[in-house]
């Protein structure tokens, strides 16, 4: 390429250009970030309105009148603390289920090479492909023969082991964990339960801390599963007791932004604390290939 | 001798591992295939073995054609809005890495993807609400006549579409910016020497050194759309509480076909349209892949 010289714009034009170029990307980002939590932000607003302004335009961000009247009514209304129990007990003991798992076959798998763990890791990768929707009806019908509907225990059967959790610990062992550091630990007399509790676990906290926050948030939004194992009232995880609330007739529009609201809030604050993890985990997914 | 011990150390120490995974994972995936072949009505002992009769009846299903179409549309819907705008993001972002606001850009973009999907959902119900929402509001504003977001077929399924997206867009974004971060920095200095403009050096050098991320974050946005579920359930449930009487889509049809109709075998054969779907859409990612290496 024999591009023309040009002459070479001086360096404070080229400082400046890219000082309101900065301010420019800074200033779209912005407008586009705050436009992508709108929605959540005005339906907390909603939720501290009365039915009147919640009518008005432009949607106010901040109520003029804010009142708690739609959230004693919701709370008076429906169990939703109890739904919320029922998530949050679900979401963590799904979490530490799969970390669990993840952790002893995830090692085992990284550091005990043979034929047969070969083929066990080939077929966890293959049914990582397989969606959960796919195979959840004869996974329902192990539940009801269990009995184990609309308990704890049904819900979690289809939350216990994640392919890619095994698969993440699996890389991770690989690259942090090298094999003289275990073989010194043998020679020194080590059993293999004491080197991994005590060497390997601590080394993978920042990829188990990945993977439970991952796997809490999964179970926490779980829909489709939650919406046919617990089909009674006290049973219910929070997300199928709001959607079953909002087909009522006589729920209006504040009940419901209160009760969204009382699930959004905890649920975002959780993220901006863990977000550090979240992103790691969430990061690492993307590295499959 | 010290080998095999270690061998059968760790067989047994995998085995509990193994049962489970196999207990809730590879025995329903070999079930859905085996009942699919079946005839089985929840009511009824016996599961007689009817071949491919179930898959017969689903291609002349209209139920399940309309599921099948109006997922198809959501999950490229969704391909085409998310893929593109998630890359130009990630490129801003990228580019802003070291703004006081980088942090901030991030959350806000991902928080979408974290959040329950019901309230969620819950505030897009009421913004596209004909009645009450902001977004018809707003039109009027423009003089656009107020639309009937969650009512008419067709603009359901962009409501849809908008929704799904707006929860996608975070998980593109960060996997992207994960691809922005591992490129070479010598390539860019190199073209920047030569006097490429920013916009030149993300349309050469960006767009075909991210293919593989873009490959991965297409068939991983497809794949997710295809098992929408949630957000219909919400968005287009109409007054009676009959969820997703607007939108049909493949898991609503599965679930329906289950559990309101008791056809457990013909439900099957569903999943595995759905499985094989998923399947295709993988290969095609990991082809696609390979011929990109081979012509290196």
């Amino acid at each position: 390429m024999n591009a023309p010289a040009k002459p070479l714009p001086s360096s404070g034009q080229l400082r400046r250009k890219r000082q309101a170029l900065d301010f420019l990307v800074d200033a779209i980002l912005l407008v586009f970030g705050l436009m992508m939590i709108l929605p959540l932000i005005l339906l907390v607003a909603n939720a501290f309105k009365t039915p009147a302004e919640m009518l008005s335009w432009p949607p106010s961000i901040i109520p003029a009148n804010p009142t708690l009247d739609n959230i004693t009514a919701v709370l008076s209304d429906t169990p939703l603390m109890l739904w919320i129990f029922n998530s949050f007990a679900f979401a963590v003991l799904s979490a530490m289920a799969i970390s669990i798992t993840s952790a002893i076959a995830g090692y085992l798998l990284a550091k005990f090479p043979s034929r047969i763990m070969n083929v066990l890791f080939a077929i966890i990768l293959a049914t990582a492909i397989v969606p959960f929707e796919v195979y959840m009806i004869p996974l329902y019908f192990q539940a009801q023969s269990l009995g184990l509907l609309n308990s704890l225990g049904g819900l979690l059967l289809g939350y216990l082991v994640m392919s890619f959790g095994i698969f993440l610990v699996r890389q991770n062992v690989i690259h942090s964990i090298p094999d003289e550091l275990l073989e010194a630990a043998r020679i020194d007399g080590a059993g293999e339960i004491w080197i991994f509790v005590r060497i390997v676990l601590p080394l993978l906290r920042g990829a188990l801390g990945a993977l439970f926050v991952l796997a809490f948030f999964q179970a926490w939004t779980a829909f489709a599963w939650p919406l046919i194992v617990a089909t009674t009232q006290p049973s219910y995880t929070i997300e199928v007791g709001l959607a079953l609330f909002q087909t009522g007739f006589t729920v209006d529009l504040g009940r419901l932004s209160a009760a969204s609201a009382i699930v959004l809030v905890p649920s975002v604050l959780l993220f901006v604390l863990l977000r550090r993890n979240f992103v790691e985990g969430v990061a690492s997914s993307g590295l499959k290939e | 001798m010290l080998k095999r011990r270690r061998l059968i150390f760790s067989l047994l120490a995998i085995a509990p591992v193994i049962a489970i995974f196999a207990y809730v994972r590879l025995f329903p995936i070999g079930e859905i295939l085996r009942l699919s072949l079946h005839k089985w009505d929840i009511l009824s002992k016996n599961k007689p073995f009817i071949g491919l009769a179930n898959f017969q009846e689903l291609f002349g299903d209209r139920l399940f054609h309309e599921a099948l179409i109006n997922t198809s549309i959501i999950a490229f819907g969704v391909l085409v809005i998310t893929v593109p705008l998630a890359m130009v993001l990630a490129a801003l972002i990228f580019y802003r890495t070291r703004s006081r606001f980088a942090g901030f850009y991030e959350t806000t973009i991902f928080i979408p993807h974290v959040v329950s999907l019901v309230p969620a959902a819950m505030a897009w119900k009421w913004i596209f609400d004909a009645r009450l929402g902001p977004l018809n509001a707003l039109l009027s504003v423009f003089g656009i006549e107020p639309q009937a977001w969650l009512f008419d077929p067709k603009l359901s399924l962009i409501s849809v579409i908008i929704l799904c997206s707006w929860q996608a867009l975070g998980y593109a974004v960060l996997i992207y910016l994960v691809g922005f971060k591992n490129l070479p920095k010598s390539l860019y200095e190199a073209a920047k020497l030569d006097g490429a403009s920013g916009f030149q050096s993300f349309w050469h050098l960006s767009i075909p050194l991210l293919k593989p991320i873009s490959l991965y974050v297409g068939v991983a946005t497809l794949v997710s759309a295809f098992n929408v579920y949630a957000q219909v359930y919400v968005l287009a449930s109409d007054a009676q509480g009959a969820p997703g009487r607007q939108v049909r889509v493949l898991v609503l049809d599965m679930l329906e076909n289950t559990f309101r109709n008791y056809r457990v075998g013909y439900a099957a054969s569903e999943a595995v349209v759905l499985l094989v779907i998923v399947l295709i859409l993988t290969f095609i990612q990991f082809s696609l892949l390979r011929e990109k290496g081979a012509r290196k």
